[in-house]
């Protein structure tokens, strides 16, 4: 057999976007015949990367050579046409239309009429799937399938259109473990056939069962190529995470005190068996007063997800969080409030701010209706509450009156922060509370963070910054798949333990709450 | 496409055909909501016909069935150009402005004979279609504004044209025009054999042919469109020129049945269409429809109009509650259907 050829080069690839260098001087190759595993944390380039070659953005410097030809596509169906199909996260067909026509849409047989041939069009997609073992009735409708059924029609769908290269971006995030074998054999069927898969995904299983070479994005640069088989996953993991095994520090510049002081042993929350299709497996969680339980894993392993279940805006299939002893009705946020959860959510611009209203209003908006009698707001009730953790918090903003909007990041999060804090919460769920903001108010939130919980907050802390979690946390509950692998408690809360229990070796001290379980 | 026939083993989800669908007893309930959503407002319209029939000797005579087939013939074919506005997610205002106008373009040019007579309305009015579609397409503005701003537009220059409704121009007797708005065919009237050429030409447009398909995908998910191919501004545009050309084509031979463009007609006329589409089984968040349901929910409209004159002691400003009440309830039905279904 010929060696494999070279099917897609990419140079020196760099795009910048304001503020953000968010991909710098990175090559990539791709061999026909190849899965090739694209890894990376949030923000090391991944997605951008993949959008530059399929057309979505354009490169400011850098070459795409695909089958040889230095290409620069306009739009994501030049890309396609060419041959580079992309198969999103998310299942991107028409879900009211049957599975025929979404498999042949835009290219449809045609009767001499000019008339579409219904039943060419049926009998051809009912052979392709077929061979993807999808057996279904290819006249209803889309929707009426399961997820992993629909992903293998994109499937389909995109190697019929002769494509030579198939991104997959994390395929598998919303497949039951039976649908990812079923990809993993059409997946090796492609290989077979010549065709390069890109295959993104943070499941470490995953990776190493379909994928034969890596390439490691980190901060927009490429930190590691090469054979998966050569590379451990331990060593997969610091190199995705940028912590080198052994050098970590054993003490690092810490910006949290320490140990906290917990008063009660009783648990303020406490989260049994929580589960959600495709999401969470049955994590269970406490967290007693004072104290500040950090949630680690890889992105995708469900952290955002758990806080989510917790404060009852993400829909359980089964499961119970207890507040102070008290059942917490499940599925409803209103009711979480009421219980004293406060979350303060991930994207702080989509979930968080309102920055067209002011620091005041922003302030007191959850609070309001506690503020307010017959549906009147008491102003100086609001003013006094504002004025206590503006001062608290040390929001710099040049009045109460300033747009949340003309803040800067770190102060935006304390104006989130003081929202949460007013409602007088017993828990504070904290999903990645220091992101995208400078390193100083990062120091001021992590020490904010501290001194919460020395009050006697119940505090969870979720972070993909591992100093920020080792350091600022009491305990480390470990995620991976939606389920808990692990607890570090003690000496054992170190980068060192932390990576090891994300790569799923040398299990820490005692069992994991909940084994891993797939199907 | 070829289908690669390669030794990878069949997986396992082929030993169990049920596994990538649902469970068969939600499949069966989901053809029959599928068959209610298409078909109920036929069901309804049979039942309404047959009761009416038994309790007025003078519904189901010769003359009201004819009559009602021809008046209610021009608001169909601007509900089928509806149809295709409303599969595709999108709304058309512009229609009864459209319909007017068409009406007097074709009286005023029908001095110049017929040919004129419909050709004027069919440009004017498929040229205000193809300005919708653009500025919804490639201008990427809210139908609902840009529809509007049409409508208002265009019951401007129609009362322009008229003197502000002060000059009503008259179609000649006699004329090849006349004949096709009043004359009749093996005993329907002409305007209703042009509505059933139109809708079944309209239907093998939608399920038959590439721009059908569109017309769906579009509708079903616009961005999931454009990255699987489909021209989705060239559909959109061609959509709302459909609507255009067919308010305008309406307007014209309404003008011919009635031997004038009447400037007051086409008021409020928009949504009667939508009205009658939305009861054809038409989903109004787009993605799903069928012509034939909208040629029955005129009918329906029709009907529940015909039995409310009928029924000689009731005001017939009740007509219009009637009709208000029973599009609430074909919504409410279709929504839950929907519900059901998991459509929206």
């Amino acid at each position: 057999m010929a060696p494999p050829a070279e099917v897609l080069a990419v140079r020196g690839l760099s795009k910048t976007f304001p503020g953000v260098r968010a991909l710098d001087d990175v090559d990539l190759t791709v061999h026909a015949g190849e899965v090739h595993a694209l890894i990376g944390e949030n923000g090391a380039g991944k997605s951008t990367l993949i959008k530059l070659l399929t057309g979505v953005y354009r490169p400011d410097a850098g070459r795409i050579s695909f089958q040889g030809r230095e290409v620069s596509f306009e739009t994501p169906l030049e890309a396609q046409k060419a041959g580079i199909s992309t198969i999103y996260q998310e299942v991107n067909l028409i879900p009211l239309l049957s599975v025929a026509r979404n498999l042949f849409l835009g290219r449809e047989p045609r009767t001499r009429l000019g008339l579409l041939d219904f039943a060419r069009m049926n009998r051809e997609a009912d052979e392709i799937l077929r061979t993807y073992g999808v057996r279904v009735d290819v006249r209803q409708s889309l929707r009426t399938l399961g997820v992993g059924a629909q992903q293998m029609v994109a499937l389909a769908r995109a190697v019929a259109t002769e494509a030579r290269v198939v991104i997959m971006d994390e395929p598998t995030s919303s497949l039951e473990p039976r649908e990812v074998e079923t990809l993993f054999t059409v997946i090796r069927r492609l290989r077979d056939e010549g065709i390069a898969v890109i295959y993104v995904s943070h499941r470490l299983d995953e990776l190493y069962a379909v994928c034969s070479k890596v390439t490691v994005l980190r901060d927009g640069r490429r930190v590691h190529h090469g054979d998966l088989a050569d590379l451990d996953r331990i060593d997969l993991v610091s190199t995705m995470l940028g912590r080198e095994l052994g050098e970590v520090r054993a003490e690092g510049q810490t910006k949290f005190s320490g140990e906290h002081l917990i008063a009660d042993d009783q648990p303020v929350l406490s989260a049994r068996e929580l589960s959600a299709r495709h999401k969470l497996h049955g994590v269970s969680l406490d967290i007693r007063p004072g104290e500040v339980v950090g949630l680690g894993g890889l992105l995708g392993s469900g952290r955002t997800e758990t806080a989510k279940a917790i404060s009852g805006s993400l829909a359980l299939s089964s499961g119970a969080v207890t507040v102070a002893g008290v059942p917490l009705r499940g599925g409803s946020t209103p009711a979480a409030i009421r219980a004293g959860i406060s979350l303060l959510p991930e994207d702080r611009k989509s979930e968080g701010i309102v920055p067209g209203l002011s620091v005041r209003e922003n302030i007191a908006l959850a609070v309001l209706p506690r503020l307010s009698r017959f549906g009147l707001v008491s102003e100086s009730r609001v003013d006094g509450i504002v004025d206590t953790f503006m001062k608290r918090l040390r929001i710099k903003a040049s009045s109460p009156h300033q747009k949340v909007g003309e803040l800067s990041g770190g102060n935006q999060q304390k104006v989130l922060l003081a929202r949460w804090l007013a409602m007088n919460p017993k828990v504070l769920l904290l999903d990645e509370p220091t992101r995208g903001i400078d390193v100083g108010a990062k120091a001021e939130v992590q020490k904010l963070v501290d001194e919460l919980a020395a009050d006697g907050l119940g505090v969870l802390l979720i972070s993909s910054d591992l100093e920020e979690l080792i350091e600022g946390s009491d305990r480390v509950v470990v995620l991976k798949d939606g389920a808990v692998v692990g607890e570090l408690t003690g000496d054992d809360v170190t980068e060192d333990q932390l990576m090891r229990t994300i790569a799923g070796e040398a299990p820490p001290r005692g069992t994991p709450e909940e084994a891993v379980t797939h199907g | 496409m070829s289908v690669t026939k390669t030794d990878a083993p069949m997986v396992t989800a082929s030993n169990e055909p049920t596994d990538a669908t649902e469970p068969a007893g939600s499949a069966r309930s989901e053809r029959l909501s599928a068959l209610v959503q298409q078909h109920g407002a036929l069901a309804v319209l049979v039942i309404v016909s047959l009761v009416a029939s038994f309790s007025f000797d003078s519904f189901a005579t010769g003359d009201n069935i004819t009559n009602m087939a021809t008046s209610s013939a021009f608001l169909a074919i601007v509900a089928l150009g509806m149809t295709f506005v409303i599969i595709t997610g999108g709304i058309d205002l512009s229609v009864g402005s459209l319909f007017a106008l068409g009406g007097v373009l074709a009286a005023w040019g029908s001095r110049h004979g017929t040919l004129v007579a419909l050709l004027l309305p069919l440009a004017v009015c498929g040229l205000i279609g193809v300005v919708n579609g653009l500025l919804v397409a490639r201008s990427r503005l809210a139908p609902f504004i840009v529809t509007l701003a049409a409508m208002l537009g265009a019951r401007g220059l129609m009362l322009a044209l008229t003197d502000e409704g002060a000059n009503t121009y008259l179609i000649a007797k006699g004329s090849f025009l006349a004949e096709l708005g009043q004359g009749s065919t093996l005993g329907l009237g002409n305007p209703v054999w042009i509505t059933l050429a139109l809708f079944g030409a309209g239907a093998v447009v939608l399920r038959r042919t590439r721009f059908g398909q569109h017309v769906y995908a579009v509708g079903g998910n616009e961005d999931a469109a454009a990255l699987m191919g489909a021209p989705v501004a060239r559909t959109k545009i061609l959509v709302y020129t459909l609507s255009g050309l067919l308010a305008g084509l309406a307007g014209a031979l309404n003008a011919a049945w009635l031997a004038s463009g009447v400037t007051i007609l086409g008021n409020g006329m928009e949504l009667d269409a939508i009205s009658a589409v939305v009861i054809g089984g038409t989903l109004l968040t787009g993605g799903l429809g069928y012509v034939s349901g909208s040629l029955v929910g005129v009918l329906l409209l029709k009907v529940i109009q015909n039995v409310i004159n009928q029924i000689g002691s009731l005001d017939s400003s009740y007509q219009l509650v009637v009709s208000g009440a029973f599009l609430a309830l074909v919504v409410i039905a279709q929504t839950w259907l929907g519900r059901r279904r998991r459509l929206m």
